[in-house]
């Protein structure tokens, strides 16, 4: 009878993890409201962000401010990772983060139409 | 129902007393595996926010952007090009940008000079006046009314009075900025006028830029025209390389827990084959079994996904990807404070769960089917 009483009184481990799952199921959930409400909230920070970027007429993001390249990723010329001298490897940290893009490099940056290789 | 409920209930309950004999190695397993997962995930949240953020803010880009070209190099265009560009059909509102960097030895930091235009930013300093990001305010300590002091490539001192500093919301576009009048700008960097750094301009019809931008090329050859599709592309094509060479430096990492996992997930120590064997002569069927191991693999990388991609969420939504810092940062001296707007992709967390779960429970149930159908003495013996 003890020995009932005590079963009874201990909780049963597979309605732990039950409730550990019920719980994982809701943080996924959170996540998910979170991310719609929040982004809700951010679209007027983005509009003003978008509306100084074209007050400012500005071009990049300012993710990278330790080389030139780097600073505007899309303005870069050719040879800007190469600064020193044609041999000089990239030596900034980003520079092995980020790339132009193949197009850019290739000479064919031009709104998704391919431009002749330029000399 | 109810029956099928508390039999999977029962399986449970055997689950986790049959995890928590082996409780240091399967906790071992949760982390390495949570750690792994919540890598993963801030990776993919960080690029994924980084990449609807650039579409969003940058679609304020300049239109079309023409950038003069000697021996490979961007160098600076002059003005007689505003009226060439100005007389092309469908073109309008041609005018230079000035802008060029300035290494500041006083904090080692690079700025971004800039001259705005006043017609489009009200705020636009006067000569003797500056606007500064946030970034460019912390680093010098300066605040509004007082004097920006910069040593110009001339190594001439320039006072220049904070008018304004950009608001820190901004700080992901404007950090390393330094806005000064025209003629400040010229003088600092020994410009004569007649030239600028670039043009810009825009185009009567959206549907005609990359006609306009061919023209360009054609009337003025040692130029590069960089549209406003090219920036969004780039920073699109940038993020995904950026996810790619993170996941490869990541590459290693994940091999070895994948290595652990399958080693964990599918070979069958002696102490496991016993147990099944165990199981069998009580009476267990086979399918009973594999519903346990089911259970069992659930239970870990279920949870280990849930906790890894939860932390992931937290870390680069309301931590700003901190960690990652280290990373972006390199030897700037300036970078940005920024709040991410929490963008979720539900596919790539769909994928993240399946390829992380799925081939974990997978793993898991070839060696138990193949222990749970030989027969029980064999595999206690």
């Amino acid at each position: 009878m003890r020995r009932d009483r005590s079963s009874k009184n201990r909780v049963r481990k597979a309605n732990v993890v039950l409730i550990l799952y019920g719980m994982g199921m809701a943080a996924l959930v959170w996540t998910w409201s979170d991310a719609l409400i929040r982004g809700i909230g951010a679209q007027t920070d983005l509009r003003v962000r978008a509306d100084l970027v074209h007050q400012l007429e500005l071009t990049d993001l300012t993710l990278f401010t330790e080389a030139r390249y780097t600073r505007h990723l899309s303005q870069a010329d050719l040879h800007s990772a190469f600064q020193d001298h044609p041999m000089a490897l990239d030596h900034f940290p980003s520079g092995s983060l980020v790339m132009t893009q193949r197009g850019h490099l290739r000479g064919g940056f031009r709104d998704g139409a391919e431009q002749k290789e330029q000399p | 129902m109810t029956i099928w409920f508390e039999k999977q209930k029962y399986l449970l309950d055997y689950t986790v007393s049959s995890l928590m004999r082996r409780l240091a190695k399967n906790i071992g397993l949760l982390m390495v595996y949570a750690l792994i997962v919540f890598i993963l995930a801030t990776v993919m949240l960080f690029t994924h926010a980084l990449r609807q953020e650039a579409a969003v803010v940058l679609d304020g880009a300049p239109e079309v952007t023409v950038q003069h070209i000697t021996m490979g190099r961007h160098d600076v265009i002059p003005a007689a090009h505003i009226d060439k560009l100005s007389n092309m059909r469908g073109v309008r509102n041609v005018h230079g940008r000035l802008w060029g960097y300035f290494y500041d030895t006083a904090n080692r930091a690079n700025y971004t000079l800039m001259v705005p235009s006043s017609d489009r930013y009200g705020q636009s300093p006067a000569q003797g006046e500056v606007v500064v990001g946030a970034g460019v305010a912390r680093s010098r300590n300066v605040q509004v009314g007082q004097y920006l002091f910069l040593l110009s490539p001339r190594a001439k001192l320039f006072k220049l009075k904070l008018k304004e500093i950009l608001h820190t919301d901004s700080e992901i576009v404007t950090t390393d900025l330094v806005l000064v009048s025209e003629p400040d700008f010229r003088t600092f960097f020994g410009l004569p006028e007649g030239i600028y750094t670039d043009l810009v301009l825009t185009v009567r019809n959206p549907k005609e830029v990359a006609k306009v931008a061919e023209k360009i090329s054609a009337i003025l050859p040692d130029s590069r025209v960089i549209t406003r599709n090219d920036i969004l592309r780039t920073y699109d094509s940038v993020f995904d390389w950026r996810e790619g060479i993170l996941l490869a430096l990541l590459a290693g990492a994940i091999l070895a827990f994948v290595i652990f996992a399958w080693e964990k997930a599918s070979g069958l120590g002696a102490q496991e084959r016993r147990e099944i064997g165990i199981l069998k002569a009580i009476g267990w069927e086979t399918s009973d079994v594999i519903k346990m191991k089911v259970w069992e693999g659930g239970v870990i990388s279920f949870g280990a996904f849930t906790l890894g991609y939860v932390l992931a969420y937290v870390h680069v939504f309301y931590f700003s990807a901190g960690l990652l810092e280290p990373v972006l940062k390199g030897w700037a001296v300036l970078y940005p404070r920024f709040e991410l707007s929490p963008q979720v992709d539900g596919f790539q967390v769909a994928a993240l769960l399946f390829f992380t779960v799925v081939p974990y429970i997978a793993a898991t149930l070839v060696p138990i089917w193949r222990a749970a159908i030989t027969d029980p003495d064999a595999v206690m013996r």
